[in-house]
């Protein structure tokens, strides 16, 4: 086994595993995060950026992307969201 | 009654779904209850299919498919596909011994989400005498790579206690090289078949901070590898554990023949009684039944819970254990360090531990004797 631990970098192209569910609840009328046995309630920042782990999308574009809806200062936002990406992908739930 | 509340309960998170008692396991801490339904009262596949329906219903997101032994059941993946339709996240809770190649495959197509894969030990020969089954272990690791190979995530679920507790290490190795995602280290929960080996599994106090000091050595070292659940025996903790995140709060467990439980050790508290699915609709018993709510909330609590801070943390502790230790399962969880019964509870853990452990009385599907004193 080589197993290394994904250090999240601006051109990372976070995705969900196969395992890992980015749903709308309509009976709690909420976005939910399904993984194996765990049920997350992302807030509304990490649900934006969960939406935005497709695999095709760097993370300085979710960054910049993020920066203008929020009108946010983007060196603020970066370390935000890397923060929030690396710990999704210690847990499992993020793939890089 | 108490512990009504007025307004209607969120819906549980989880179901735990029990096809079948029948294993081919005979582990001494099986969570079952000690007096085993049979085959003949088993839930039919139809019935299955109606259970799934009234839980996606309910709100349920997440289905455990466990036992016994699931795989038992040559419908599994007609469930699994089923509930996957549902929108249910699927999990399979399994000893692995009687998957092959071609039915991991078939689960997964099956749209299976997730794997719980069990070891009762990284040492071959002792892993088949823990859980009462020649050769296994062998069978385990070949179950692991398919899992695998079918891309299917795995988490390798390692119950410890005193007699395994030594080699937690090499299991975690364990779980890196089988390429598990994550690992739950759980020592060993004292109701029904673990409350009868009760004295055959409890480690010493040494023997758990150990176990402790391992955990997160290599929780650190493994970061982003390997994901830690960690479970630990509340008979020397100070805090009792949040039971199923509190009296049905989050989550039920549905028994062989379609009883509703809070928990899967529910049915030791007297006086309970327990409806069934899907006769009676699943919304009804988790909103309305009386053993659902008979614990829920707060309102049920002695004064010690009632009027401390921890209330809505740790909804009181586990209520099978209260009965187990003081008799009365609306009491306090003695693992809270507040109980008056705590050292009792260490005391009994110390002695135990101390003393050379007696033979095993596997679990088998006979009439349980009567309970002892």
């Amino acid at each position: 086994m080589t197993a290394l631990r994904a250090i999240v970098e601006d051109g990372s192209l976070p995705r969900l595993p196969r395992h890992v569910k980015l749903r709308f609840d309509q009976r709690r009328d909420r976005w939910i995060v399904l993984a194996p046995e765990r049920v997350l309630m992302p807030d509304e920042i990490a649900v934006e950026i969960l939406k935005r782990c497709d695999g095709k999308t760097s993370v300085s574009a979710i960054v910049a992307t993020l920066a203008a809806a929020y009108e946010a200062p983007t060196e603020e936002i970066g370390k935000d969201v890397a923060e929030m990406l690396q710990d999704l992908a210690d847990k499992g739930f993020v793939e890089l | 009654m108490t512990g009504k509340t007025s307004t209607a309960p969120e819906p549980p998170l989880a179901m735990l779904a029990e096809l079948t008692h029948r294993c081919p396991f005979s582990c001494p801490y099986c969570s079952n209850p000690l007096d085993l339904e049979r085959r003949s009262q088993e839930l039919d596949t139809a019935a299955w299919r109606e259970v799934f329906d009234q839980a996606a219903a309910l709100g349920v997101l997440q289905v455990h498919f466990s036992g016994g032994e699931p795989t038992v059941r040559p419908d599994l993946e007609e469930l699994v596909e089923h509930a996957a339709g549902l929108g249910l996240y699927t999990n399979l809770i399994t000893a692995g011994v009687l998957l092959d190649e071609a039915r991991v495959g078939r689960l997964a197509a099956a749209g299976l989400d997730h794997v719980q894969l069990s070891i009762q030990d990284s040492d071959p020969a002792e892993s088949d005498r823990i859980g009462g089954y020649q050769g296994g272990y062998r069978r385990k690791i070949e179950a692991a790579a398919w899992i695998r190979a079918a891309g299917l995530p795995l988490t390798l679920n390692a119950p410890v206690h005193r007699q395994n507790i030594e080699h937690l290490e090499a299991i975690i190795d364990l779980a890196v090289e089988l390429d598990a995602e994550r690992i739950e280290v759980a020592h060993v929960q004292y109701y029904g078949w673990g409350l009868k080996n009760r004295a055959a599994l409890m480690p010493t106090r040494a023997q758990l901070e150990r176990a402790t000091e391992v955990v997160e050595a290599a929780r650190a070292r493994l970061k982003g590898i390997l994901v830690f659940d960690y479970v630990v025996p509340d008979y020397y903790a100070h805090r009792p554990k949040a039971c199923m995140g509190g009296w049905g709060r989050q989550f039920l467990n549905i028994t062989p023949s379609g009883k509703v439980l809070p928990c899967h050790a529910a049915e030791t508290i007297p006086d309970l009684e327990f409806e069934r699915v899907p006769e009676r609709d699943l919304a009804e018993i988790w909103e309305n039944s009386p053993a659902f709510q008979r614990f829920r909330g707060t309102d049920w609590m002695p004064e010690l819970c009632a009027s401390c801070e921890r209330r809505e943390i740790d909804w009181g502790g586990c209520r099978c254990q209260a009965l187990a230790i003081t008799g009365d399962a609306a009491q306090t969880d003695p693992a809270c360090g507040l109980s008056p019964r705590h050292a009792d509870l260490v005391a009994l853990a110390e002695a135990e531990s101390g003393r050379e452990p007696p033979a095993f009385q596997y679990r088998r599907m006979t009439r349980p004797e009567p309970a002892e004193a």
